[in-house]
C-alpha cells in the first residue's frame, strides 16, 4: 500500500474577505530559509506564492476603505471581542503555523512555537487595549472659558503596512494588530522572503469575525508594491517597518504627496518583537479630534436654566 | 466701513485710535543668535512694512544659510545645559516669560497690529492673551513631564527648528517655543517674511527673562532661510506652520531623516448650520469663523453649509450683521475688519474671489469704502457655490465666504468631508444628539459645536489629512518635542 499523497495549499492573496490570486496570474517561489540551506544556495520549496501587482496594491486599498467606516464605527468593545477571537482561532490551528514559522525562518520547532505563542498573546494583549486607549490618549480639557472641551482619539483611516521582512508571523501580528485595533483598515505587504504564515493568517482572520477588508495581506516584492501604496492618494498613513533604508526614504518622500502619516522603520530590522509593546504603534495612527461646546454659565445671576 | 446708503448707522463713530507711542520700532533689528543682535554674514536686510498704510516700520536683517548654521550651532551648544536643568528651573524661566508679556501686552498688541494689519480689537483681546497663557500653561508641564504619559523621565528631542506664518506671528510663536523649551529643546524660529518685528521683541523678552543664550534664536528673513533651517542637518525637530505646499516640501526634505517633524497647514473648514439653529447666535458664529483675522486663519470657517429650508433667511441675517461691519484703521478700536497681510496675499485673494465669479457663483459684499492705501479686500459672499467650484476647494485665506446648501445630516457630512483638508469644522444646531453624530462623523481635527475659533492652551489643535499631523496645545503638544 503506497503511502497517502498530501493535498498541497494553493497560497492566495487575502483581499475584501477574499481569497484571490494575483490579478497579475503571477507567482514566486518561497522557499525555506535555513541556514544550511542557505549556505547550499537554494532552499526546500515550500510553495508558488502570488506576486502581486500595482492593480492588486489598489483593489485592497478599496477593500479597505470601503470596510473602514464599519470598523471604525463599531464599537470597541467590539473590535475588542473580534481581536480576541483572532486569537481564539489561532490557538486552535497552532501547529499548522509553527510549522510555517518554522518552515519560514528556519526555526527549531520550539523556537517557532515561542514566536506563535508570542503572536497569540499579541493578539489578547491588543484586544484588551480596544476600548481603554480612548481614556488613556483622549480626555477632557480645562480651558479658560465656559466651555466643554473633550479630546479624543480617533483612527486615521486606510494604513498600508510593510510587515517585518525577518518575523514572519510575530512581526506581522506585532504591526497588524495595533493598526486595526483602534478602527484603522490595513493593506498589508507581507514579508517577501517569508509570505506564508502571513498569507495562511488570513484563513483566521476570515473565520473571526473581522469583516472583509479591514485586513488585506499581499505577498510579492516589497518595494514592487509598496511604491504605489505610498503614493496611493486614498492611503492616509504607511507603516515602513519592512522597507529598508533606501526604501524607507524613497516611500516617505512619496507619501508626501498626500501627507500621510509615515512610521519610520526601526534602525535594524532584528528588534525584539516579543518585548511587551507599548502605545506607540496604536498612537501612530491616531488623529486627536477636539470637540468645543459651550456651557453656559449657572449661578451668577440665579439660575439661568 | 462707510454706511450702506440702503441702511445707514443708528450712529456715528468717532475715531478712537490706539496709541502707537507704547510700541518703539528701532530702524533696524539683526538676527538674534547666541543671545546678541547680530547682522547677516552678507548684510541683507529687507524691509517690513505696515499693511494698513505701505509704511515701512524696519529694515531686519535676512538671513542666509551660513546664518541659519550659525543658530543652529548657538541652539547645539546650549541644549546641553538647558536640557540638564531641573524642570522646575525651566519652567521658572517660562514663567517669568509669560508675566513679561502680560506686563507688556500692550506694547506687543500694538507691534502686532503695525506689522500684521490686524485690528487691535483682536491683538489685544485674543492674540497676545493667548501668547501669555500658552508660556503660563507650558511653564507648568516643564517639572511634570514624568506624568505626562509620554514614560518616566521622557528626553528632548534636541535642536528645534521651527517656521511660522504670518496670521498670529506671536502667537504661532508661542506655539512654537513654549512647549519646545517647558520639554528641554532649545529652538531656531524664523518668522515670516512680512511679519518679523513681534518674534524680534519676542528675543528681547528672553533676555529679561534672562534665559541663557542660544536656548532661542531667532532668525529672519524669507522662505530660503526656512527652506535652510528645515533642512539642516543638525536640527533634532521640525515644526511648521503654513500652506500645505511648503509642508509637502519639507515632509520631503525630512524624509530618510531622523528628524521628528509636526505640521500645521492649510484648511477649508464648514461651518454647517441646520434649521433648527439659533440664526442670531449662528450669524455671530460664521462672521467669526470667516471675518476674523480678515479670513486669513488657517482654520476659518470658509465653507458655509447651510440647510436649505434656511437658506434665504440666514443669508438675509447675514447680509444685514456684514452691513454693519467696520473695516478701516486696524489701531482704531472699533475696527472690526483690518488690512490684508501683504500685497501678494491680496492679489492671490483678488484672483481666487474673481475665478469664483468667472466660475458662476454669485458674488455679493456689502457697500465698503475702501482705504486709498494699504492692502484691503471687503468681506465678500459667493452664494450658488458648487462644490466644484474653486472657491469651495481651494484655502482663499481672505474674507471670502462660500455659501452651499444641504438638505439632510448625511449630506451635510459628505459635503463637509468633501475635500482634502481637515483642520476644522463648526456645527450650529439646538440638538444634542445631532452635534455629537455630527461631530463623530467629520474628519477634522477641531470641532466647533454652536461656538467657532476658540482656542486655548490646553485644547490641542491640529488637522487630519492634508491639514498635516501633530497637536499644538495640552497635553497632546508635548509630544512633538519628546523623544517618544
Amino acid at each position: 500500500m503506497s503511502e497517502r499523497l498530501s493535498v498541497f495549499k494553493t497560497y492566495k492573496l487575502y483581499v475584501g474577505g477574499k481569497f484571490p490570486r494575483s490579478e497579475s496570474g503571477r507567482v514566486y517561489e518561497v522557499t525555506t530559509r535555513t541556514s544550511a540551506a542557505a549556505a547550499a544556495g537554494k532552499g526546500k520549496w515550500l510553495a508558488n506564492a502570488p506576486l502581486s501587482s500595482r492593480k492588486d496594491a489598489r483593489d485592497a486599498v478599496v477593500a479597505a476603505r470601503k470596510a473602514f467606516g464599519g470598523w471604525s464605527g463599531a464599537t470597541a468593545y467590539n473590535r475588542g471581542q473580534i481581536l480576541y477571537r483572532v486569537a481564539e482561532m489561532l490557538e486552535g490551528r497552532r501547529d499548522q503555523y509553527v510549522a510555517e514559522v518554522a518552515d519560514a525562518e528556519g526555526l527549531s520547532k520550539s523556537k517557532a512555537a515561542a514566536q506563535v505563542d508570542a503572536a497569540i498573546d499579541r493578539w489578547v494583549w491588543y484586544a484588551g487595549w480596544t476600548d481603554k486607549i480612548a481614556q488613556v490618549v483622549g480626555g477632557g480639557n480645562p480651558v479658560a472659558g465656559p466651555f466643554f472641551n473633550l479630546s479624543s482619539p480617533e483612527p486615521t483611516g486606510v494604513v498600508a503596512v510593510l510587515a517585518p521582512q525577518e518575523s514572519s508571523f510575530l512581526g506581522l501580528v506585532s504591526v497588524i494588530a495595533p493598526v486595526v485595533a483602534t478602527g484603522n483598515t490595513a493593506v498589508v505587504v507581507a514579508s517577501e522572503k517569508s509570505p506564508l504564515p502571513a498569507l495562511s493568517l488570513g484563513e483566521v482572520l476570515a473565520t473571526s469575525d473581522l469583516p472583509g477588508g479591514v485586513v488585506n495581506v499581499l505577498s510579492g516584492r516589497t518595494a514592487e508594491i509598496a511604491t504605489p501604496l505610498a503614493a496611493h492618494q486614498d492611503v492616509n498613513a504607511i507603516d515602513l517597518a519592512g522597507a529598508d533604508e533606501t526604501l524607507a526614504k524613497e516611500l516617505e518622500i512619496a507619501a508626501a504627496d498626500n501627507l500621510k502619516r509615515v512610521l519610520r522603520p526601526q534602525p535594524v530590522d532584528d528588534v525584539d518583537w516579543s518585548a511587551t509593546p507599548g502605545t506607540d504603534r496604536m498612537t501612530a495612527f491616531l488623529e486627536t479630534k477636539t470637540v468645543w461646546h459651550p456651557t453656559g454659565a449657572l449661578g451668577a445671576s440665579g439660575s439661568s436654566y | 466701513m462707510a454706511p450702506a446708503s440702503s441702511s445707514a448707522p443708528a450712529f456715528e463713530y468717532a475715531p478712537a485710535p490706539e496709541s502707537r507711542a507704547v510700541v518703539d520700532i528701532a530702524p533696524s533689528y539683526g538676527l538674534f543668535i547666541d543671545g546678541e543682535f547680530t547682522e547677516a554674514a552678507d548684510g541683507k536686510v529687507f524691509k517690513t512694512v505696515s499693511p494698513s498704510t505701505e509704511e515701512v516700520l524696519s529694515e531686519v536683517a535676512e538671513a542666509g544659510e551660513a546664518d541659519v548654521d550659525r543658530a543652529v550651532k548657538a541652539a547645539r551648544k546650549a541644549f546641553e545645559k538647558w536640557s540638564a536643568l531641573p524642570g522646575a528651573e525651566r519652567a521658572k524661566y517660562l514663567f517669568r516669560i509669560a508675566r513679561i508679556i502680560q506686563e507688556r501686552s500692550r506694547e506687543l498688541a500694538v507691534l502686532e497690529t503695525l506689522d500684521n494689519g490686524k485690528p487691535i480689537r483682536e491683538t489685544r483681546d485674543a492674540d497676545l492673551p493667548l501668547v501669555a497663557a500658552h508660556f503660563f500653561y507650558y511653564a507648568g508641564w516643564a517639572d511634570k513631564l514624568d506624568h505626562a504619559g509620554y514614560g518616566a523621565n521622557p528626553r528632548p528631542l534636541g535642536v528645534a527648528g521651527q517656521v511660522i506664518p504670518w496670521n498670529f506671528p506671536l502667537l504661532m510663536l508661542a506655539w512654537k517655543i513654549a512647549p519646545a523649551l517647558a520639554t528641554g529643546n532649545t529652538v531656531v524660529l524664523k518668522p515670516a517674511e512680512t511679519t518679523p518685528l513681534s518674534a524680534l521683541f519676542f528675543a528681547d523678552i528672553c533676555r529679561q527673562a534672562g534665559l541663557p543664550k542660544g536656548v532661542v534664536n531667532i532668525i529672519t528673513g524669507d522662505g530660503r532661510a526656512g527652506a535652510a533651517l528645515t533642512a539642516h542637518p543638525d536640527v533634532n525637530k521640525v515644526a511648521f506652520t503654513g500652506s500645505t505646499a511648503v509642508g509637502k516640501q519639507i515632509a520631503r526634505t525630512v524624509a530618510g531623516t531622523r528628524k521628528k517633524l509636526t505640521l500645521e497647514l492649510g484648511g477649508k473648514g464648514a461651518n454647517i448650520v441646520f434649521d433648527d439653529a439659533p440664526i442670531d447666535q449662528a450669524v455671530e458664529g460664521i462672521v467669526n469663523g470667516i471675518f476674523f483675522n480678515q479670513g486669513q486663519v488657517c482654520c476659518a470657517g470658509s465653507r458655509l453649509l447651510v440647510q436649505e429650508s434656511i437658506h434665504d433667511e440666514l443669508l438675509d441675517s447675514l447680509k444685514r450683521r456684514l452691513t454693519t461691519l467696520r473695516l478701516g484703521d486696524p489701531l482704531d478700536k472699533n475696527t472690526d475688519i483690518g488690512a490684508i497681510n501683504s500685497a501678494e496675499q491680496l492679489a492671490r485673494i483678488s484672483a481666487l474671489a474673481d475665478q469664483g465669479e468667472a466660475e458662476g457663483a454669485e458674488r455679493w459684499s456689502p457697500a465698503c469704502e475702501l482705504p486709498s492705501s494699504g492692502y484691503w479686500f471687503a468681506p465678500t459672499l459667493f452664494t450658488n457655490v458648487t462644490q466644484a467650484h474653486t472657491v469651495a476647494r481651494d484655502e482663499i485665506f481672505g474674507p471670502v465666504l462660500s455659501v452651499l446648501t444641504f438638505r439632510t445630516p448625511d449630506e451635510a457630512v459628505a459635503k463637509a468631508n468633501n475635500t482634502p483638508y481637515g483642520l476644522s469644522a463648526g456645527i450650529w444646531t439646538e440638538k444634542g444628539s445631532r452635534i455629537l453624530a455630527v461631530a463623530n462623523k467629520l474628519r477634522a481635527g477641531v470641532i466647533w459645536s454652536n461656538t467657532f475659533n476658540k482656542f486655548d492652551p490646553t485644547s490641542p489643535f491640529g488637522g487630519y489629512k492634508e491639514s498635516g499631523f501633530g497637536r499644538e496645545g495640552g497635553r497632546h503638544g508635548l509630544e512633538a518635542y519628546l523623544d517618544v
